[in-house]
């Protein structure tokens, strides 16, 4: 069968440029070995969320979730999206000063926010522990339910004329096209490999590694609250060296359930729960709503963020093989810039003009270190 | 968190259990018996501990009184997070336990199947109100239906009958010719047939139908009446109470968390009951439906073989052969009939924690995308419920057990660590 | 008489059989429901085991079952969870 382009991966991020291509009338396929929704998407939190700590990131993640609110009144309402905003906290007078810097970064790209201090803190969020400095409030910042935004954004590409597949694994790229696991061929000139942490399996030398995470949920009995709020010193974890870091990440579902994050670690492929780990989570936790104490925790679990070597992700051509594209590495972020990644990749593929700069995102900044693999 | 330590972890104080640590003690081992009751016998010696009228129950709770077994009681396995390592937890808090070998005893469940009104307070399951009953829930001048399919149902109406409960119907979903089979199979049993023959007394003059099953209940805020199918003839009965069992299921999580062999949706064990997982043994229902009498030889292997003394339960491995019979007998004459399978409508509730309906879970393609996209079997109860419901309607395998093996405290979470990492003041 | 106790249920203080789990208790005490599911219907207790998590209510602020938790003297139960 031939088509304009082929989507490994259906994640949040394969269905999205699926669906971006389909609407523009590309006959496109979509292949997903498991479930749409699954794997890294499943194991998000689904936070909505603008970071400003690197230009390129800020560019993307602010296009993206401008693009998730133009989406919004079309998802489904079992994909739960809602303009939570986000509280960053601030725990003392040099994180305040870091909240302020956050903001004329934001205000920069056009995003409003406002300082919040000790007082206004205690009003807007009564269930965090007496004694914080105060933070910022990002109230445009959303979450939604990952798995039902990507199913959801397959069956629009299904109904604009995507061959959407699910259960089907590819065995290899080829020249023009795949091979499937049953041995049969796709053909098209463009292949994107959106497989998230799985894109090795299919080029060994993109520069993808798992980062695991650590997710719990409580049971509905929760102490009620309003933002997703994040502690300041979240970016510094997400970012800042190779061990292993936690940090406070609270999401509140609107069944009155608690989503508590998060976790980072390099070393652990093995997909059970670190009890070390999910114990460090919950102290967090704990120090920043004291309210925790008694709560019932229904379920937790692991996953595994796609990173990068400069925690950027691989949108664009792959130098090494011609015909192919990525769109992956998007560490915890696959979620929030889905669609701007979808855009992005889009434009490239069929020379339209570009939302924004592909430089940053470009994986021939990597093609040095690969330029004889495969 | 409080610790304990022990030689044999046993899991699960009904008989297999009580019969694996008093054996377990016997043969020279130290014993841990621990249990989310309040008090030993598992279901089918609930509220015996005190005051016992049945003479195993008797034999086996004195047998536990006597013996130094170490208990604890009104607390819940969460985690296994490493070998010889299982949390526990309760009302008093969560505990750990070290172990050197682990024996698990943990019984089974009930199947319960969605129907039309099934989640509406007064339906339960038949073994269900049984054991509501024996705990003190009130049934005196209640009338009750009792519907589904097994021996349980006739053991259910019983106990509710002695209590005072007034049984309008049993609706057995097995043909004649089935029960009859089952009824001839009792035979090679005495001890079995005795037990019938008991129960056939303590029913007299209640209306017991084969062929016939619930199609759906109705009511406001509680069960008001069901309506009875057999056929194409369908009967309204007015009650307070329904409680509807389609049988025993092998309760096989935690073998599951710890990576043990199933067959046929049971623990498969060897000869000395143990399970393909070093230092772990398995006992009574979890590793097959057999009933009383197998739990109790099962558990005596178990108790030995885990102390390392298996030539002493040689009594017991010839009375766990003749046990394997009956259940054999018990599974070939109560298979589900298909109707079951068409009783939900599209609104019924499929999945009572997350809310989700039968015709929303039947566009999925198994157990993970239903779980992803629905929340199907997400809630409290891990789709302990709804996962046995749509292996039967579907023909999905349920998901793998994970870490916290039911909701608990998040104090269970923190203890593990907390000499390690020291909770850090956010100020 | 059989001997009661006295516990408080969303607030209110009634009296209660002594010898039963909290699941029975409620029930004695006239309510049939022991949570509403999230589209707001009444559940009540099940499986009778611990199995079906439908009895859940909170006592003294905890997360429990009344299926599996005797009934004592001044417990704070409420039909929220």
């Amino acid at each position: 069968m031939n088509f304009d382009a082929i989507v490994i991966g259906g994640g949040i991020v394969g269905c999205a440029i699926a669906d971006r291509l389909a609407r523009e009338r590309r006959a496109v396929c979509l292949l997903e070995r498991d479930v749409l929704g699954g794997a890294a998407t499943a194991a998000s939190m689904g936070h909505l969320v603008v970071l400003d700590d690197d230009p390129a990131e800020l560019a993307l993640s602010a296009y993206s979730c401008a693009r998730w609110r133009e989406l919004a009144p079309q998802l489904p309402a079992a994909a739960e999206y809602r303009a939570t905003g986000t509280l960053w906290i601030a725990r003392d007078a040099a994180e305040m000063a870091e909240a302020a810097h956050k903001q004329r970064r934001l205000a920069a790209a056009g995003i409003a926010s406002e300082l919040v201090d000790e007082a206004q803190l205690k009003l807007c969020e009564p269930a965090l522990a007496p004694g914080l400095a105060g933070g910022l409030r990002v109230p445009a910042d959303a979450v939604v339910y990952p798995p039902v935004a990507a199913a959801f954004l397959a069956r629009r590409a299904a109904a604009a004329g995507a061959d959407v597949r699910a259960g089907v694994n590819v065995r290899t790229l080829v020249d023009g096209g795949v091979i499937l696991a049953d041995g049969s061929e796709l053909r098209a000139p463009r292949v994107i490999v959106a497989n998230g942490c799985a894109a090795p399996e299919l080029l060994c030398s993109v520069p993808v590694r798992k980062r695991k995470g650590h997710l719990l949920i409580t049971t509905r009995l929760a102490p009620t609250v309003n933002h997703q709020l994040v502690e300041l010193g979240y970016i510094q974890s997400a970012h800042g060296g190779d061990g292993e870091s936690v940090a406070f990440n609270v999401q509140p579902r609107p069944s009155g359930q608690l989503l508590l994050g998060s976790t980072r670690q390099f070393d652990d492929l093995s997909c059970e729960v670190t009890p070390r780990l999910l114990a460090r989570l919950v102290e967090r936790a704990q120090a920043f709503l004291p309210g925790l104490g008694s709560l019932t925790a229904l379920r937790a679990w692991t996953g595994f963020r796609p990173t990068t070597p400069d925690h950027r992700p691989l949108i664009g051509p792959w130098p090494a093989r011609p015909g192919v594209w990525l769109a992956c590495g998007h560490e915890g972020l696959g979620v929030t810039t889905a669609l701007g990644t979808a855009d992005l990749l889009a434009a490239q593929l069929f020379d339209q003009p570009l939302p924004f700069d592909a430089a940053p995102y470009a994986p021939a900044r990597f093609a040095a270190q690969v330029s004889h693999a495969a | 968190m409080r610790e304990l330590r022990t030689e044999i972890l046993v899991v699960g104080a009904g008989p297999a259990g009580i019969a694996a640590a008093v054996s377990a003690e016997r043969a020279g081992a130290r014993a841990l018996l621990v249990d989310m009751q309040a008090e030993p016998g598992g279901q089918i010696w609930r509220g015996q501990w005190n005051k016992a009228t049945d003479p195993a129950a008797r034999q086996w709770l004195g047998a536990l009184r006597a013996s130094p077994v170490e208990t604890r009681y009104g607390l819940r396995l969460i985690d296994l997070p490493a070998p010889g390592l299982a949390v526990f937890d309760g009302d008093s808090g969560p505990l750990r336990v070290r172990c050197e070998r682990l024996v698990i005893a943990g019984g089974a469940r009930e199947r319960l199947l969605p129907f039309p009104g099934w989640t509406l307070p007064g339906v339960f399951g038949a073994g269900g109100l049984q054991v509501l009953a024996k705990n003190g829930w009130p049934v005196a001048g209640q009338r009750i239906v009792i519907a589904g399919s097994g021996p349980l149902l006739l053991a259910a109406a019983a106990t509710l009958r002695g209590l005072g409960a007034k049984i309008v119907r049993i609706a057995e979903q097995t043909g004649w010719r089935d029960l009859a089979g089952f009824g001839a199979g009792l035979l090679r049993h005495p001890r079995k047939l005795a037990q019938a023959a008991g129960l056939a007394r303590r029913l007299a003059g209640v209306r017991y139908r084969g062929n016939t099953w619930v199609a759906h209940a109705d009511g406001d805020d509680r069960v008001r009446s069901v309506t009875l199918a057999s056929g194409s003839h369908r009967e309204q009965i007015h009650c307070d109470a329904l409680a509807v069992g389609f049988g025993l299921l092998p309760n096989t999580d935690i073998a599951r968390a710890l990576g043990c062999e199933l067959r046929d949706g049971a623990v498969w064990v060897d000869g000395h009951q143990h399970t393909s997982v070093a230092g772990v043994y398995c006992a009574g229902e979890g590793t097959g439906i057999g009933g009383v009498d197998q739990a109790l030889a099962q558990g005596e292997i178990a108790g030995c073989a885990a102390a390392g003394r298996a030539e002493l339960a040689g009594a017991a491995l010839a009375r766990r052969r003749q046990s394997d019979r009956f259940a054999a007998n018990l599974r070939r004459h109560f298979v589900l009939r298909d109707e079951l399978r068409r009783l939900a409508e599209p609104d019924t509730v499929l999945c009572r924690c997350e809310n989700v309906r039968y015709g929303a879970a039947a566009t999925c393609t198994g157990t993970r995308e239903a779980r992803l996209q629905l929340r199907l079997g997400m809630g409290h109860c891990q789709g302990r419920i709804c996962g046995a419901a749509t292996e039967f309607l579907f023909g999905w395998n349920a998901a793998t057990p994970r870490p916290p093996l039911a909701p608990a405290s998040l104090a269970c979470f923190t203890a593990t660590s907390s000499s390690e990492n020291p909770p850090q003041d956010p100020t | 008489m059989p001997p009661e106790l006295c516990v408080r249920v969303d607030g209110v203080e009634i009296q209660v059989p002594a010898e039963c789990s909290v699941a029975a208790a409620l029930r004695s005490a006239g309510f049939s429901s022991t949570r509403h599911s999230l589209d707001g219907t009444p559940r009540a207790a099940c499986c009778g085991m611990g199995v079906c998590f439908e009895c859940r209510v909170r006592i003294d602020g905890v997360e429990r079952l009344g299926c599996l938790v005797r009934v004592r003297e001044g417990m704070e139960i409420s039909r929220d969870a």
